[in-house]
């Protein structure tokens, strides 16, 4: 079992990209369960949304406190909530930012890092910061657990029409190809 | 077994309000009378927009409360309509009126409720205190574990609804937000394979409208003593019976279920690893599924664990509770909200009751968890498990305990 959490400010489509990401692997002949947190739909408070993806059928169906992957959709919300609660050793985290690595604080758990600087790329694409597409291709480069063909046909059998999904699919392509990937090597105790 | 049909399901990925919703469009609803309510709102959003697509082929009505949805429902079942509504929480409480009447009439229509904690304090979140509130109403109530089940049940919650035996209302429950907008690989079956098991409605002649033959429905039946309670007596009596038809009518539908579309369900109860258990979890909803994987971890450690997921809860399987739980030592109950009057939940005094029937008593505590969108995770079921066993051993039965007082 693959535990993801997506992090994200309510209006980015965090829920939504959980749903997409789903759909993806459940093309590729995954098991998965996307189940999304439970807040008052407002703008700007800090959402998260849970994906499981197993080999087998997945029975649980709560919430993730121990993932293998965090991703980060919102440059900020790392600062209204520890994002990285529960990550397990070896873990990967995806982050939306314009910073390098180098001023970033990596926690000793995360293994591999991914960086895009999703909100840029969104405000060329969409002239909105909605960063949620942009990250789903951040997380294909990263992690390699989808390909960006799935989340392509995705996205074309989701809800997006005309120049929404065209924007859309630009934004899947543009995160994969923009995106930084990062191995940190073990760091020993101090 | 071979199935009468080749299946010509597909895989979808959606949540389980979408899912209901596919499954009023496969089941050819005729009337869907609607109005939106957290968590129950995408569903019936659903519902509009495969109307507006032209895929279901029903008069949806938005009325001004869910007072009115149940009461134009029952105009247009007692024309001999299919028809559905969703609702929860407050919405349910603004509904009670014509709620109350549905079971009496003899009204075979299909009401999902999508399970919200009520009020108050405030919550919009998930807990199935709202359902549990109207368990002695006389409408058959069924939960579901997965989107698949939601899917599933909900057309067949027709079939049982419609049966002449039956003739009462169903309610399909499935847990607000982890049900309502978990999403899932969900089989899609195809409408041959739907047509093949429902039938075009079957009309309650003994309560319809029909022009040539007018009467009037709801009657009173007459003032104290004599021939008017009588009457009355024989109403309830009836309705009663209904109701225990309905436990092999629901067997027999998800037998048929199984055979057209390939896909089995428990009907009433489904024992999980229950062979040589000594202690049980009983569950309810979607909190089964980390029930069972607590359970694997127990059976891995070498314990003798297993677990009664309750699906039917109205009617209540009395026996099939006593056959599923006789031979055990101790149970633990998890239920999803409060009897206020018991301090425990209202399953636990199901089940309890019906252990009366059971060949061995076993001792049994109260877990209460999942209140206002709680998780029920399965640290949480390792928990109460402990707790079972040391019930096993000593048999004495603790308080209720609350699973999320402490997260």
């Amino acid at each position: 079992m693959y535990e993801i959490r997506i992090h994200g400010r309510g209006g980015q489509g965090a829920v939504l990209a959980g749903g997409i990401l789903a759909a993806a692997m459940v093309n590729e002949g995954h098991f998965v369960v996307a189940v999304p947190s439970f807040g008052f739909e407002r703008r700007g408070a800090p959402v998260a949304s849970f994906l499981r993806m197993d080999t087998r059928e997945i029975r649980q169906m709560t919430n993730i406190y121990r993932p293998d992957c965090v991703l980060c959709i919102d440059p900020t919300v790392g600062r209204a909530i520890n994002v990285f609660d529960g990550i397990r050793d070896n873990g990967t985290w995806l982050q939306t930012t314009a910073k390098p690595l180098s001023e970033l604080q990596v926690p000793d758990q995360v293994a591999t890092v991914g960086l895009c600087d999703a909100v840029t790329h969104a405000l060329d694409i969409f002239k909105r910061p909605i960063t949620n597409t942009l990250m789903l291709g951040a997380f294909a480069r990263t992690t390699g657990l989808v390909s960006l063909d799935s989340l392509r046909a995705a996205l074309e059998d989701s809800d997006f029409r005309d120049a929404g999904l065209k924007q859309n699919l630009m934004a899947l392509e543009r995160g994969y190809n923009e995106t930084t990937v990062h191995k940190i090597e073990k760091r020993v105790a101090a | 077994m071979s199935a009468v049909l080749k299946p010509k399901s597909k895989a979808i990925v959606c949540d389980g309000n979408e899912a209901a919703a596919w499954a009023v469009t496969l089941a050819r609803v005729d009337m869907v009378a609607v109005y939106p309510i957290t968590p129950q709102s995408s569903l019936v959003e659903y519902l509009a927009k495969f109307v507006a697509d032209g895929k279901l082929n029903a008069e949806i009505v938005d009325v001004e409360g869910e007072h009115s949805v149940l009461s134009v429902l029952h105009g247009g079942t007692l024309a001999g309509a299919r028809t559905y509504t969703g609702t929860c929480g407050p919405g349910l409480a603004f509904m009670f009126e014509p709620y109350l009447r549905t079971p009496g009439l003899r009204m075979p229509m299909v009401m999902s409720i999508v399970t919200r904690d009520t009020l108050t304090p405030q919550s919009v979140w998930g807990g199935h205190q709202d359902a549990m509130s109207v368990r002695e109403v006389g409408w058959i109530q069924m939960y579901c574990e997965t989107v698949q089940e939601v899917l599933d049940t909900t057309i067949m919650g027709y079939k049982v609804a419609e049966h002449r035996d039956v003739m009462l209302p169903v309610n399909v429950c499935h847990d607000g937000n982890y049900l309502s907008y978990g999403a899932t690989r969900v089989e899609l079956p195809s409408q041959e394979e739907v047509d093949a098991f429902l039938p075009p409605p079957a009309t309650n002649w003994h309560a319809a409208l029909d022009p040539d033959r007018p009467m009037a429905v709801d009657p009173l039946t007459g003032g104290a003593g004599g021939p008017g309670p009588a009457m009355f007596v024989r109403y309830r009596k009836g309705q009663c019976s209904g109701m225990q038809n309905a436990l092999a009518v629901i067997e027999a539908a998800h037998e048929d279920w199984a055979r057209i579309v390939g896909r089995r369900h428990a009907p009433l109860v489904e024992s999980y690893r229950m062979e040589d258990a000594e202690t049980a979890l009983v569950t309810l909803g979607s909190m089964t599924g980390a029930g069972k994987d607590a359970v694997d971890e127990a059976r891995a450690r070498g314990e003798r664990v297993g677990l009664v997921k309750v699906k039917t809860y109205r009617p209540f399987p009395v026996q099939a509770i006593a056959r599923a739980l006789s031979g055990v030592k101790a149970v633990g109950v998890v239920d999803r909200s409060v009897s206020f009057g018991w301090n425990s939940g209202p399953l636990f005094q199901d089940v309890i009751g019906a252990l009366q029937f059971a060949a061995k008593r076993p001792a049994a505590m109260s877990f209460i968890g999942g209140l206002a969108g709680a998780d029920i995770t399965t640290d949480h079921f390792g928990s109460v498990i402990e707790r079972v066993q040391a019930l096993a051993q000593d048999g004495q039965v603790g308080e209720t305990v609350w699973l999320n007082e402490k997260d």
